[in-house]
């Protein structure tokens, strides 16, 4: 048997009240890959953050080679030879991969191109990467950007790497080729963690899967002895009753209808690829994935926001009874074909509010067209301020205040409340609940309810399955940009649908990328 | 060096900064009155180091040169309106966060359309609707001016800081061309336009050369304050400076906002460039707006893009600048110590923005001093 590369005993980590990991162990050898599996928001990142030094544990322990380590810079990670690949690049544009490759090293002499590219060389040719290290980054794929990342830690003598998603950017057949280099170098003798939530490739690649869940540590198996069900019930959990009283929909009729619609991202990559589902008034629709599905793409799309390339939004009035296609239609032609539409985005200080102008302000971004006179009029925007801070008790010094100076919860609350004022048909909110404590969410829970009740269709993305399954009518699971199934949010179970947003589906375009 | 592993927690700086929260009005002002009396101390230190002259003595003199006569405080509050104007103009700008750095060109291409009215058509028409013509021309060639590069950084977001600045050099070159055209000696000099039938040149109202120039940009100050404060437009540019993002969210066409306020910003520059030939130089130079349109910026940002603070902070630079002339002719120093003095200054006051918004803590020594 090999030696122990890494080994972490007992690691806790907390921001302030709440607990991102706790008591978690994992162990990894010399020549192993090992995946760490969980849901979003289970404390992979931040238990990898904390090997790489940009967090420091409150409590446990890291051996490194078996002895005791004490890693409280990236830097120090870097003398321990660990190394990171972060989801999101850091590279400079403007410099060739070599130039990157080096950069902040602190070597002694002049930097010299030729012999860093002759060791760039050696590199790659080791463990068969496929890499010019003249070329500039902003000329670089996607995929040629995280050769560089990985050639980099390398080159530093990493022999332990932390991987965190490095397929969630890559298309199927650059994630075959990631995988051949990860093996060659396992074969070398290094040790791989990787940071991943597609079932499949846990299976494919990894020797063991540690899997966390709401920071806790659930457990280690051996990727021969796993399947996919196996890993499925690990990351989600037994269902756990949350007590929201949910009401069967009363007459429910056809609201927005979506078919076949398509949309790539600014790197080309398919984020909606073929979705169709309907949305109906009087019922809450759960959309469940992992983060980055194509979730953001699909509701930006229905709000005007999105380009796409194919297909329909149809939308159907309640009022006229008359259909409107909103496809690349902009926001203010939604609004003027009276289609009573609201939106609560995922980044509510960035998109659906301004932070730093005060509530009245901010209820005016909604209002402010009405009337032909070329001043603001104040005073509605006022009265609905004050309504929302009564009436969902919103907590905030006086209605001028920067909204960014309230706590999460009640630039929610701020949010949702005008959002709800306009008293719309449709009404699309994402991540509601996300970084609320449990009496806001609750709030928030019964507004939407309210909604329902009143004949809303609304559509509500969330991420944690427990308040999918008891807060929705039905649940439709996206997982890269496909729509994986539909399931009655009264009888499915939580492993259905954890399984349905890990399947990766296939289809026989998979290979139009190259 | 060497880093000790088993060293649990890590030193903390002696010095460390944090936000403030809101301050009171009071709270500010205080704060304000404390850093410019400091800089008042700094500056009269710094004058007995250079100079060994008394700071009491450079400091009456400063007054004498803004304060002293009738005359002087006319031409206080002339420079202090174009000042205060073209800060006005760039300020719908920058309130989007669109960098307009040439607010000098635009203004001097306002200033160009003028004269070449002046120059063409000034025997045509009665100088009433020659004033008015000369209006509408500098308007005109200073929103063009500005408007290239909002129809670029809209349309292709091309980096509009270098690009207005960029345009300040052709507008100075242009100047240089027209005058070339027009100067038939050769001196490269354009004496006063119409000095005999002074058609196109503002009247003097109660006697005063100026004061029709400050009522102008006393009501344009009120304008841009109401414009950017009550108006929809003004709104707008808000929304669209703060966050690209929920502009588009709320349906804002983001496109035509950031061209119709740099118009706007331009128009104004225009306006100014019109006050400057009518009311003031009645001729042209490459260098007739004189660095006005980079103190603005900063002149603009002190204000924190407010339309009334603006009034002060233009008194304030523009006593600066005058002060720092006077002490060089009357204490025959070099006016380079006039000019360190102004620089101490504003330095100052801009620096009052940090402790206003932060707070400096020192930290206290830790019981076993730990050694790096």
């Amino acid at each position: 048997m090999s030696k122990t590369a890494i080994e972490l005993r007992g690691i806790t980590k907390r921001f302030g009240s709440v607990v991102a990991n706790h008591n978690v162990n994992l162990k990894v050898y010399k020549g192993e890959i090992l995946s760490l599996l969980g849901e979003n928001g289970s404390g992979k990142t931040t238990l990898m953050n904390m090997i790489s030094g940009i967090y420091h544990p409150d409590e446990g322990e890291i051996f490194i080679d078996g002895k005791l380590a004490h890693i409280h810079s990236p830097h120090d990670a870097f003398n321990y030879k660990i190394g990171m690949i972060h989801q999101h690049f850091k590279l400079v544009d403007l410099f060739s991969a070599a130039e990157n490759i080096v950069l902040g090293l602190e070597e002694k002499g002049k930097f010299n191109v030729r012999h860093v590219s002759e060791r760039v060389a050696e590199i790659s040719a080791k463990y068969g990467f496929d890499i010019d290290p003249n070329k500039k980054i902003y000329e670089m794929s996607v995929s040629e950007k995280q050769t560089v990342e990985i050639i980099k830690v390398l080159y530093r003598g990493a022999d332990i790497l932390i991987l965190d998603e490095p397929t969630a950017v890559l298309t199927p057949q650059e994630t075959k080729k990631l995988f051949d280099v990860l093996r060659r170098m396992r074969d070398d003798g290094k040790a791989i963690i990787i940071i991943t939530h597609k079932l499949h490739e846990v299976l494919e690649l990894s020797d063991k899967v540690v899997v966390l869940r709401h920071g806790e540590y659930v457990g280690t198996v051996n990727t021969a002895e796993a399947n996919e069900h196996i890993l499925t019930e690990m990351m989600v959990g037994k269902k756990v009753e949350l007590n929201i009283t949910r009401k069967a929909p009363v007459n429910p009729q056809d609201r927005l209808v979506v078919e076949h619609i398509n949309c790539r991202n600014r790197e080309g990559i398919k984020v909606l690829d073929d979705v169709s589902f309907v949305a109906r008034s009087g019922e809450i629709l759960g959309i469940a994935g992992i983060a980055g599905s194509g979730q953001r793409e699909l509701l930006e799309a229905i709000a005007g926001l999105q380009k796409l390339e194919e297909g329909s939004i149809l939308y159907y009035n309640p009022k006229t009874g008359e259909e409107e296609n909103l496809r690349n239609k902009t926001p203010l032609q939604i609004r003027e074909l009276g289609v009573r539409l609201s939106f609560v985005p995922e980044d509510r200080l960035g998109m659906g509010l301004v932070g730093n102008m005060g509530m009245v302000d901010n209820m005016m971004l909604r209002s402010y067209r009405k009337g032909n006179s070329i001043f603001l009029e104040r005073s509605e925007p006022e009265k609905l301020a004050k309504q929302i801070i009564e009436e969902l008790e919103v907590v905030t010094p006086d209605a001028e205040t920067p909204v960014r100076r309230l706590s999460g919860g009640n630039v929610q609350k701020v949010l949702l409340g005008r959002e709800i004022a306009s008293s719309p048909t449709l009404l699309m909110a994402a991540y509601p609940v996300r970084g609320l404590d449990i009496n806001s969410s609750y709030l928030i829970y019964d507004l939407l309810n309210e909604q329902k009740e009143k004949g809303v269709a609304v559509i509500f993305v969330g991420e944690d399955l427990d308040v999918l399954l008891d807060l929705c009518d039905r649940i439709l699971v996206i997982g890269n940009g496909r729509i994986t199934g539909v399931v009655d949010a009264r009888t499915a179970t939580k492993n259905e649908i954890g399984y349905l947003m890990t399947k990766t589906v296939y289809k026989e375009d998979a290979n139009d990328a190259t | 060096m060497q880093r000790d592993h088993t060293q649990k927690k890590r030193r903390e700086p002696l010095v460390y900064i944090t936000k403030r929260s809101e301050l009171s009005l009071k709270q500010s002002l205080t704060i304000r009155a404390c850093v410019i009396l400091a800089g008042i101390l700094l500056c009269a230190l710094v004058t007995i180091l250079l100079t060994g002259v008394n700071p009491l003595r450079v400091f009456a003199s400063m007054i004498e040169g803004s304060f002293g006569t009738p005359r002087k405080i006319w031409n206080l509050l002339q420079s202090t309106a174009i000042l205060l104007g073209i800060s006005l103009a760039v300020t719908p700008a920058f309130k989007m966060r669109f960098w307009n750095t040439g607010a000098e060109g635009q203004v001097l291409v306002g200033m160009l359309a003028s004269v070449a009215c002046m120059f063409y058509i000034g025997d045509a028409l009665p100088s009433w609707l020659l004033i008015i013509v000369m209006l509408f021309a500098s308007i005109l060639a200073s929103a063009v001016w500005a408007g290239i590069p909002g129809i670029f950084k809209a349309m292709w977001n091309t980096n509009e800081t270098l690009f207005t600045l960029m345009m300040n050099y052709v507008a100075m070159q242009l100047v240089s061309f027209f005058i070339m055209l027009w100067v038939p000696s050769g001196s490269m000099v354009l004496g006063i336009v119409n000095p005999q039938s002074k058609n196109g040149w503002f009247p003097s109202l109660f006697g005063q050369q100026y004061l029709l120039n400050i009522l102008i940009v006393a009501v344009m100050t009120i304008l841009v304050y109401v414009y950017l404060k009550k108006s929809k437009q003004g709104y707008e540019i808000s929304v669209v400076g703060e966050s690209e993002n929920t502009a588009r969210y709320i349906g804002i066409n983001v496109k035509q906002v950031i061209i119709r306020t740099v118009l706007i910003s331009g128009a104004l520059c225009g306006v100014m460039g019109w006050i400057l030939v009518a009311g003031a130089d009645h001729s042209i130079t490459s260098n007739s707006v004189g660095g006005n349109g980079f103190t603005a910026i900063m002149i603009s940002w002190m204000s924190k893009f407010n339309p009334i603070v603006m009034i002060f902070s233009s008194i304030l630079v523009c006593f600066l600048q005058k002060g720092a002339g006077q002490i060089a002719s009357d204490l025959r120093l070099n006016s380079s110590v006039g000019e360190v003095l102004t620089g101490i200054m504003i330095l100052i006051i801009i620096s009052s923005e940090f402790f206003v918004n932060y707070r400096i803590h020192l930290r206290k020594k830790q019981k076993g001093g730990q050694e790096a």
